[in-house]
């Protein structure tokens, strides 16, 4: 009789702890999806800024560069003259295409603090098996339905993070200031071709090694909903 | 000597060989244009094969600056043969026409006329360097525009702004003058023992050739005189395209990396121009003259 009552209070416990998971599930999906909705008042947008790129063998000025975006993810970066470097892979990331727009799973994995703010930490997980991305983690204002950090790892690119900080904008889920992080290979050509004879430069490399690479745009204006011709995508 | 020197200038200006240094680089930039032109992307794709399988670059790599900066790679180690060509002949060629007595005959001091010689030398050399501005940096600019400067060097990438190229190659253009009037001072000098001007031709490439593969390999046993040979210092003009980054790895617009480097590498190159030229000026004033 002791045996089978606690039998059933062990199902019952089960039941309650699956059920709360689905539930909770449900929530960050609506948490998601509310992200999402905000996102959506966005149909298009251009925007200027300045870029830095910060990768431990890259010297680079800082440079003026325009954003061009298009729903549902068009995205492009076109440096006002002059030449970019950016990394593979996070070229066409933006903000509009860090929810994954369908067939995933959305975990909540706590909170955490970024800045000074607040966030949830939502895993979203792809159904489908031959998704790029493989996993990503954003990290939500709750309060402000803004993420504000995301990690992204993805099949072939490596995984990447991205942190963003908003001002005037922020009612649209547009930042004023997005960091781009990634691991950045090193690279080397053989001395034969540049015709460098000595190690001058290794002063230079040490100074950035074990550093991740960096690419921060810092947005100055965006014109949104005011509509983009396909060609500029082109 | 003013009067000798244009006497000097009007020799090597007459000789047919003057011209076919000015008609090679001529040919050899036009040759490297037009490859360029023709197959750029796939030069740039060669050389860039690792970065970009990382990075997505975009803008015009192959602008004039960065055609510029190849052609003086490859020219500046080939350059040494057509200055030799004439700065080696200098005194030997006297010798070995015969002129060389009547040339002390005149009223002038011996100081005087081979100074002038060494002047005239120095004046091609320089015209040579100007003609290969004009052709390697100008012409590029004018067939494929200008755009910031793309560098690949052995272990790290340099963005040149635009605006901050300009400068540099006035700069880079000054120093490969000292490392050319080096190559011109060394072959007058070894001039001076020959009387016929092949000898001292091949001396000079061959000395060059020699010590630029000693720059060249990456031996422990040679790293020791690398610094001693003037060869590792002609190529510092490359010192000039890599500026400063602060501690967030902004670029610094307007710095050069290493300027105590190119400043050291010029004044070597400097006393080997005094020590050969001045070498054999003073020999030339005690020299039996016999031929």
């Amino acid at each position: 009789m002791y045996k089978e009552l606690s039998k059933k209070i062990l199902f019952t416990i089960a039941l309650l702890i699956s059920l709360s998971a689905v539930s909770w599930a449900q929530d960050m999906n609506a948490l998601v999806a509310k992200v999402k909705a905000k996102l959506d008042l966005v149909n298009d947008y251009t925007a200027d800024g300045r870029m830095k790129t910060d990768v431990a063998f890259i010297k680079a000025p800082i440079g003026t560069v325009k954003v061009f975006y298009k729903k549902p993810n068009r995205f492009r970066l076109q440096r006002n003259g002059g030449i970019s470097v950016l990394p593979k892979g996070g070229v066409s990331i933006n903000i509009g295409n860090l929810i994954l727009t369908s067939g995933f799973v959305a975990i909540d994995a706590g909170t955490a603090t970024i800045g000074n703010v607040k966030t949830r930490m939502v895993k979203l997980l792809p159904s489908g098996d031959n998704n790029e991305v493989i996993l990503s983690t954003l990290y939500i204002d709750e309060a402000n339905l803004l993420i504000m950090k995301s990690v992204t790892t993805t099949r072939e690119n490596g995984t990447y993070e991205m942190e963003m900080s908003y001002g005037k904008f922020a009612s649209y889920g547009l930042p004023d200031k997005v960091f781009f992080s990634f691991n950045a290979k090193d690279y080397k050509l053989p001395k034969g071709i540049t015709l460098e004879f000595d190690d001058t430069d290794k002063a230079v490399k040490d100074k950035m090694k074990g550093k991740k690479g960096r690419v921060e745009i810092s947005y100055t204006s965006y014109e949104i909903n005011k509509g983009i011709a396909d060609s500029v995508f082109k | 000597m003013w009067a000798h020197l244009k006497i000097e200038l009007y020799k090597i200006f007459r000789r047919p060989r003057t011209y076919l240094a000015f008609a090679a680089i001529t040919a050899l930039i036009g040759v490297i244009q037009l490859g360029l032109l023709v197959d750029g992307k796939e030069y740039t794709s060669f050389v860039m094969a690792d970065f970009t399988s990382s990075f997505a670059v975009d803008g015009k790599i192959l602008n004039g600056y960065f055609i510029c900066y190849v052609i003086l790679q490859l020219l500046l180690v080939h350059v040494p043969l057509l200055i030799a060509l004439i700065a080696a002949d200098m005194i030997s060629g006297e010798a070995n026409m015969g002129t060389l007595r009547l040339l002390l005959t005149k009223p002038q001091s011996r100081t005087a006329i081979v100074t002038a010689k060494f002047l005239a030398s120095v004046i091609y050399t320089l015209l040579l360097l100007i003609w290969i501005a004009v052709m390697g940096l100008f012409v590029s600019m004018l067939i494929f525009g200008t755009d910031d400067l793309f560098l690949m060097k052995s272990s790290y990438v340099v963005i040149v702004k635009e605006s901050d190229v300009f400068w540099r190659y006035a700069g880079a253009f000054c120093f490969a003058a000292l490392a050319m009037l080096t190559v011109t001072s060394l072959a007058f000098f070894l001039s001076f023992f020959a009387e016929n001007s092949i000898g001292p031709i091949v001396a000079t490439m061959s000395i060059i050739i020699v010590f630029t593969i000693l720059s060249t390999m990456n031996i422990p046993i040679f790293n020791i005189i690398k610094p001693y040979l003037f060869t590792s210092h002609m190529i510092t003009w490359k010192e000039f395209f890599d500026f400063k980054v602060n501690d967030a790895n902004e670029a610094i617009v307007g710095s050069i990396q290493y300027p105590e480097k190119i400043i050291r590498s010029a004044s070597i190159l400097l006393i080997h121009i005094i020590g050969f030229a001045g070498t054999a000026i003073l020999l030339f004033r005690k020299k039996d003259i016999l031929s």
